[in-house]
This record gives structure tokens, C-alpha cells and sequence, in this order.
């Protein structure tokens, strides 16, 4: 009788409102096999018998009294307030209780770790304070500061662990969905309220325009977050004539570079801009296989293209003398720079915008144009 | 004096009832649970040392001459963020270490999140009533990815600029409406003056403000809906099992929560992160081989590096670039599974029961099987964002690496799944042979009623 009762305890207490202990009694219980019995089992097992059946009549019969997390009984029958109240925590399973020399030996290691813990974390965290005022560098500081935590944090552990009784608390769940009645009583108080509303119609206009209303004034006001795009994005930075830059601010010379060589160039007044880097290569003319309507972008074998990346935006700051090779670091894109910079490997899909040149009378370079595209990374709506 | 403490606020605040019920409040003790806890810790951690990092950090984009105590940059141009984050590390006292605590409580926070995840998904924790759960989680995932790449792009080193350069590209090729996001986001085209002080005002109120919100909210629904169980015995789905609140779990959360403080100060203290001086200030025009992105982005730096070149087009004009599948796309449709899955697998299995009780990972072996997939996917992705770096210790052309690596893409994330769910049928078979086919519980139950009645998180074979 004691194994049923304790077997039918707890976890079965949340099927409302008839508890059927004959039923769930079936399946025997862990803690009692006949085989393992002994006296203090024995004990225990009716003391938990005891207090479970307690329990169990006190919740599933008198609502007010149920413990803290127990069910809500939906048709709660209306029985005298029998047992005083007990909460679900006396019915804890206590599982030092077949070790009772196991609990002294753990109190007294326990103990010790956490003293030893304690002592460690005062003197970690004087020594951070020391340190500190002693202008510590940061590896001393997070050292101690490391340890001190560390050290009390541990001794907490420990004690939950050492110096606690290790008790196993099992609570019913509460059924979670309401009651029909108290879904419906939820919901004839909303329809009860809305009845005392005249004129709902314009209430409803009201909150229509209302949400349109803000909704527009934030759209409005995101705008002085940004310009528009356009026409700053679709830009192709360079304008003919314009001369081309070193980043020192030195117009470049057709006798600047050998060929089998490269150069970071701007656009004059804009050095060191983002958007309009250039790098500027020289080859050899013959090896050159620029398309047909470009061939004469490339004097002496000067070509300039986007040094940004049409990928993902990064500067394709690695020439390749050997291979003719432009290299983004990033994500290793590579454009040939004899093929007008079309995309060889890696995850570009577009060539790097190539910069018409020419040279002027003191043998300069200048653009003949702007960039073929929009230099950079890859956006709806550009052609 | 505890005493008088409860009776002076509970005759303002009438808090008995509560407090009764918070202090006899259950939680499992199953170590899994702990993941959550680290993941909320970890995030107290950011909110303090960020809150003393905000008093030094100046959001500034003006280009300044630096003249402070590191001596290797001293007369260089850079900007005024860049410059304060110098001052923080080298002249104020203990800034580095919190400096340093931040970056490593933010890997630590983003790590306990992903292994929480994985721990509720291989377990179907996410299975009514927890799917809201399960969704405020993943938002909550979304936005620590987010903000970790906002806090890390505010120090306007060469690093995060290249970063903040591929986050631009990757915000910019949304379809159509790209340019005008990006430009209401950044200001502009590219990192110009307004960018940082707005991403500083994001990275510090907007996105901390909603994770707290939503983290309320996720603690919230748990204390309502009480945590699940592993399947043992006493644990059914009419019942939660484990210790109370007080005082056996107050003590192990409050040890928990200095642990995980003391780790962050161990790695801030003596493990180097980020040293932005070595990277020196941005410059638009420099480049860094071998640059990576902290470690959960490095999946989409993989899925960048990896995906082909191509691009939609429309006549003549670019309608979707290339950079919009692995940078946009393929996020978009991980989450979109997962915030889907647990009414998916509702779908298929028809099971649209409440659940308490766990299901163990080889009792489910199609979504074992899926998730071991996905996150060999990731994995082999996030071995692809650092495929120059592989290449060069080990020697080998990143050409041919990366070939591999699409290949693997595709391969490894298959054959893991077809072997863990072979995996987990063999287990699954094995683990019940005396009861043909009983309800999961039971048929624990009856197998370790010989065993002692302790944590019992899983079946003997």
C-alpha cells in the first residue's frame, strides 16, 4: 500500500479534477523493490506515502489550498479545510538519506573547499585592489580579478553541491491551456467592454489613420538619415581631362612606371578617396588584348582600372606582375588585367571599371572619360 | 532583519504568494541547462564592461593627429574613435582588460547561445508549448550576430573597416531596394563621417535595448511554462523535476554567473584580442591579407568566398549581385528553417501534443540527422572564410583549396547526415528490445527502475 501511495504521488496529482491512483499505482516504484527492502526504507516509505497522499487529497480536493505551483482545479468540490496547508517542498525526496556517513564526510571536504576558496578569493581580490593602485598592468589585473571571481564563484558551486542536502523537488505542471469557462468569461468581458463603446466605426477610422499617420512621419523623418542614392552611387568618379594623382599628390609621367609594374592613382582633388581609387598598371603594349572600342584607352601600355573590388568592395591592392593578375585580398577574387580586367577566379562576377586614358601635352596621363560602371560593389538598378 | 524586510515590502507590494512560489520554484539539474544561463551571464558581463567602455569610446569619424602613448603610431592620421580606443588601451587604467572582457564575453555569449540552440533543437525542446520560445531565442541569436558585428566595426581600425566595407557591399545588393537601405543606414556611400556615431548608437541602445526586452520575455515564458525534463524516472509530461530555487539552484546560478565573469576576466586579462594597434587606423586604400571576421560570421565570409560568380541580370541592368545569395540569402533561409521547424515537423509527424519530456537526440533521428547537416555545413563554411589563412600554413594553392572546399560543401554535410541517422536508428534499435514499441517514458522508466533515482537523463542499452 505504501509503494502505491508513493508511486501515485506527485507527478500524477495534475490530472484535474478525478485522480485515479488505483491506475497509475501499476508500475512499480524504483525506490522499493521488495528484494532491497530494509526497516528505514520501510520508514521512509510510509512517511512519503504519507505525506504524498496528504498531499495529494489536500490539492485535488480543496482549491484554496493547493500548493504554490499546483494545478488549478476547474471544478473544485467543496470539501472542509481537513490537513493544514504543506508545501510541495516537504515532499522533497531527500537523496542523502541512504548515506548518512557519505554526508558527514561530504561536510567536512566541503568545508575545507570552500574555506580554502574563500581564502583565495580575499586575497585575489586584495590583490586586486593592491595592484590597482599600484598601476598593475591589465594581465595582473585580470589575473586577480579572474581568480577572485573565480575563486567565490566555485565556492558557491561547491556548496550547493558539498554542503546542501541533495534534495529532488518534483512539482505538477499547471495545465496550460484556461478552462473553457475562463476563456469564455476572458472573452464576454472584452465583448462586454466593446458594447459600451458608441460609435466603434469612428474609433476604428481613427486608429486606421493614426497607424498611417506615424507610419509616414517615421518614413519621413528616416530620410534625413540619407541622402538618395542617386545620383552619388552611380557616379563613375572621374571626369575627362582630369589628370591622374599619385596618393602624394604628383601629377604621373608616361616615364612613371616600368612595365610589368603598378601604381595606386586619383583623381586630382579627391587623394586618398575611398570610391575613387585607382590602380594604375603598366604592361607590355603588345601583350595587351583590350576590346575592340578600348584599344586605344591603353598608351604605352598604361591601363587604370577601379581599385575597388566589384565584388564586395575591398581595395584589389596585389598585382601580379608575372600572371597579370589583380588579387583582392579579401576573398581572393582575380581580374586579368591584359582581358580589361575581367574576373579570372574567385567570386566576382564583374570586371573592375576600366579608366580611359591619354596624355597630354607634358606627357601626363588623364582620364579620356569616366570609369566604364559605377566603381564598387554590385547594386540593383546599375547597368 | 529578513524578516522585516518581507513584512515592509509585502504590506506595499503583497509579494508573499510570489515569493513563496519563486523561492520553491523547480529547475532540472541536467548540466545542459546551463547553456542558457551562460548564454544570459555572458550578456550581464557585456552590459558592464560595455557601460564603462561607453564613458571612454568617442564615436567620432574627425580625422585627428595621434600623440598618445604608443609610440609606434604617434603622428599618424586616423579618426577620433580610433584614437580614444588607443587612450582606453594604453592609458587607462584597466581599459584594456575591459576592453578585452567585452570582445571575450562576446565570443563567449554568441557561443553559449549557438550550443543552447543546438542543445534544444537536438533534444525537440522547441516542441509545443515552447515554440514562441524557440522563436524569441533564435531573434535573440540573430541580434547578438548583429550586434557583435556592430561593436566590433565601431573601433575603426583597418580590420573592421575592410569588415564594415563587406557589410556595406552585402547591405547594398539587396534587390531593388539596396542602395536606399544602405544609404539611410550608413549615410552614404561607403564608411563616411556618419557612419560610426550611428552604428555606435545602435550597437548600444537600439540592439541591447531589444535583446534585454526580448530576454526578458524568453525568461519570462520559461518561468511560466517551467523548464522540460530529460526523460527518467518521476519525469513525465504532468510534472517537473528538479531542485527548488532556494536554495540548491540560487547558490549554483550565482556560482555560475561569477564563473562566467571570472573566464571573461581571465581571457581579458591574459589572452590578446583585437589588438587594433597592430592593424593600425582604417585606410581606404590599404589592404590586410588574411583579414577574418570574429568566428560566427565566419560562416558568411565562407559562404561569401565560396559562392561562384554570378549575378542577375535584367536587359542590361544588374538586377540581384552575386553578393546577395551567400550574404543575405543563405542567413535568411537558415533562419527562416529553424523559426519554421517546430511547426514543420508539427506538419509531418501530426504530433501536436504538449511536451514536457525531452526526446533524446537518437529518438528523432531525421532531425538529428538534419541538424548534424547543418552545422557540418556551417563548419565547412566557416573553414572556407579562413581558406588563405589555411592555405598558407599549410602550404597548399588557395585555388585548389577552395575547389575542395565546394565540393565538401556539399559532401560533408551529407554523408554527416546520413551517418548520424544510421546512427542514431542503430541506437534507437538498440535501446529497446524488450518493449516493442511502448511510449518514450515508459519504456524508460521500466528499464531503470534498478538504478538509483539521481539525474537519470538517459536509458541503459
Amino acid at each position: 500500500m505504501s509503494e502505491n501511495e508513493e508511486r501515485a504521488g506527485l507527478p500524477e496529482t495534475s490530472s484535474p479534477p478525478v485522480p485515479a491512483p488505483a491506475e497509475t499505482a501499476r508500475t512499480p516504484d524504483p525506490e522499493t523493490k521488495p528484494n532491497s527492502r530494509k526497516p528505514a526504507l520501510i520508514v521512509e516509505a510510509l512517511l512519503f506515502g504519507l505525506i504524498f497522499a496528504r498531499g495529494l487529497f489536500s490539492k485535488a480536493r480543496v482549491p484554496g489550498r493547493r500548493t504554490p505551483a499546483a494545478v488549478p482545479v476547474p471544478t473544485p468540490p467543496a470539501v472542509p479545510d481537513r490537513t493544514p496547508e504543506k508545501t510541495g517542498r516537504a515532499a522533497d525526496r531527500n537523496l542523502d538519506m541512504h548515506s548518512g556517513s557519505n554526508v558527514k564526510k561530504r561536510e567536512r571536504w566541503g568545508t575545507f573547499f570552500i574555506a580554502c576558496a574563500f581564502a583565495l578569493g580575499i586575497a585575489a581580490g586584495l590583490g586586486f585592489v593592491i595592484a590597482y593602485w599600484l598601476g598593475g598592468n591589465d594581465l595582473l589585473l585580470g589575473g586577480t580579478l579572474a581568480v577572485f571571481l573565480g575563486a567565490f564563484g566555485s565556492a558557491l558551486v561547491l556548496y550547493s553541491h558539498l554542503l546542501m542536502l541533495h534534495k529532488e523537488a518534483a512539482e505538477p505542471r499547471e495545465e496550460l491551456p484556461s478552462s473553457a469557462g475562463e476563456r469564455e468569461a476572458a472573452l464576454d468581458e472584452y465583448c462586454t467592454g466593446t458594447r459600451d463603446v458608441q460609435r466603434r466605426g469612428l474609433l476604428k477610422w481613427m486608429g486606421v489613420a493614426g497607424t498611417g499617420l506615424v507610419a509616414a512621419m517615421i518614413i519621413s523623418l528616416l530620410r534625413s538619415l540619407g541622402m538618395s542614392p542617386y545620383p552619388s552611387l552611380f557616379t563613375t568618379i572621374w571626369k575627362g581631362g582630369e589628370r591622374l594623382m599619385t596618393a602624394e599628390g604628383q601629377p604621373v609621367s608616361i616615364a612613371l612606371l616600368e612595365p610589368g609594374s603598378s601604381v595606386t592613382v586619383f583623381p586630382e582633388g579627391s587623394l586618398g578617396s575611398e570610391r575613387a581609387q585607382t590602380v594604375l598598371i603598366r604592361v607590355k603594349e603588345q601583350l595587351l588584348q583590350l576590346p575592340q572600342d578600348r584599344a586605344n584607352w591603353a598608351p604605352m601600355g598604361y591601363v587604370a582600372y577601379s581599385r575597388v573590388c566589384t565584388h564586395a568592395g575591398c581595395s584589389v591592392g596585389l598585382f601580379e606582375s608575372e600572371t597579370h593578375q589583380l588579387l583582392c585580398p579579401c576573398h581572393q577574387s582575380t581580374f586579368d588585367v591584359l582581358r580589361a580586367a575581367s574576373p579570372t577566379g574567385g567570386p566576382a562576377a564583374r570586371p573592375l571599371p576600366q579608366l580611359p586614358l591619354y596624355v597630354d601635352s607634358d606627357g601626363n596621363l588623364r582620364a579620356g572619360g569616366g570609369f566604364t560602371a559605377p566603381p564598387g560593389p554590385g547594386f540593383s538598378g546599375m547597368s | 532583519m529578513i524578516e522585516w524586510l518581507g513584512r515592509w515590502l509585502d504590506s506595499r507590494l503583497h509579494a508573499a504568494k510570489f515569493v513563496r512560489r519563486a523561492l520553491n520554484h523547480v529547475f532540472p539539474d541536467h548540466w545542459s541547462f546551463m547553456l542558457g544561463e551562460i548564454a544570459l551571464y555572458s550578456f550581464v558581463v557585456l552590459v558592464i564592461t560595455g557601460t564603462y567602455l561607453a564613458m571612454f569610446f568617442k564615436a567620432g569619424s574627425d580625422k585627428v593627429v595621434y600623440q598618445g602613448a604608443y609610440h609606434p603610431l604617434v603622428g599618424v592620421p586616423m579618426s577620433e574613435a580610433y584614437r580614444s580606443v588607443l587612450d582606453l588601451s594604453f592609458s587607462v587604467p584597466a581599459g584594456l582588460l575591459v576592453r578585452q572582457m567585452h570582445h571575450w564575453a562576446s565570443l563567449l555569449f554568441l557561443g553559449a547561445i549557438v550550443v543552447h540552440a543546438a542543445r534544444i533543437f537536438f533534444t525537440a525542446a522547441y516542441r509545443r508549448p515552447r515554440e514562441i520560445n524557440w522563436m524569441i531565442g533564435l531573434t535573440l541569436l540573430a541580434l547578438a550576430l548583429v550586434n557583435g558585428f556592430l561593436g566590433y566595426s565601431l573601433l575603426d581600425d583597418l580590420l573592421s573597416g575592410i569588415g564594415l566595407r563587406i557589410g556595406y557591399a552585402i547591405l547594398l545588393s539587396v534587390p531593388v531596394i539596396g542602395p536606399w537601405i544602405t544609404f539611410l543606414f550608413m549615410g552614404g556611400t561607403v564608411p563616411v563621417a556618419t557612419t560610426i556615431p550611428r552604428l555606435y548608437s545602435l550597437h548600444i541602445f537600439l540592439v541591447p535595448a531589444l535583446i534585454t526586452a526580448l530576454l526578458a520575455l524568453h525568461l519570462a515564458i520559461i518561468w511560466r511554462q517551467l523548464h522540460t525534463n530529460y526523460p527518467g524516472p518521476r519525469r513525465t509530461d504532468a510534472s517537473i523535476v528538479g531542485s527548488r530555487l532556494w536554495p540548491s539552484y540560487a547558490a549554483k546560478s550565482v556560482g555560475l554567473f561569477l564563473l562566467v565573469f571570472a573566464v571573461a576576466a581571465m581571457l581579458g586579462g591574459l589572452v590578446q584580442i583585437d589588438p587594433v594597434w597592430i592593424y593600425g587606423p582604417y585606410n581606404p586604400v590599404a589592404v590586410m591579407p588574411g583579414a577574418q571576421p570574429d568566428w560566427y560570421l565566419g560562416w558568411v565570409e565562407g559562404a561569401l568566398r565560396l559562392f561562384p560568380g554570378v549575378s542577375l541580370h535584367v536587359g542590361r541592368y544588374l538586377l540581384i549581385p552575386g553578393v546577395f545569395f551567400p550574404g543575405l540569402l543563405l542567413p535568411t533561409l537558415i533562419f527562416a528553417v529553424l523559426y519554421a521547424y517546430p511547426f514543420l515537423e508539427k506538419l509531418f509527424s501530426s504530433d501536436d501534443k504538449p511536451h514536457n519530456v525531452l526526446r533524446l537526440p537518437y529518438q528523432q533521428p531525421f532531425s538529428t540527422a538534419l541538424g548534424c547537416a547543418v552545422l557540418m555545413f556551417l563548419f565547412v563554411l566557416l573553414l572556407a572564410g579562413g581558406d588563405d589563412v589555411i592555405a598558407v600554413a599549410t602550404g597548399s594553392s588557395v585555388v585548389a583549396l577552395r575547389k575542395l572546399l565546394r565540393i565538401l560543401v556539399f559532401i560533408a554535410p551529407a554523408a554527416t547526415g546520413a551517418l548520424v541517422y544510421l546512427l542514431c536508428r542503430g541506437v534507437r534499435r538498440g535501446s529497446q528490445p524488450h518493449s516493442p514499441a511502448p511510449p518514450e517514458y515508459v519504456a524508460v522508466e521500466e528499464e531503470t527502475t534498478t538504478k538509483p533515482p539521481t539525474v537519470g537523463n538517459r536509458t541503459s542499452g
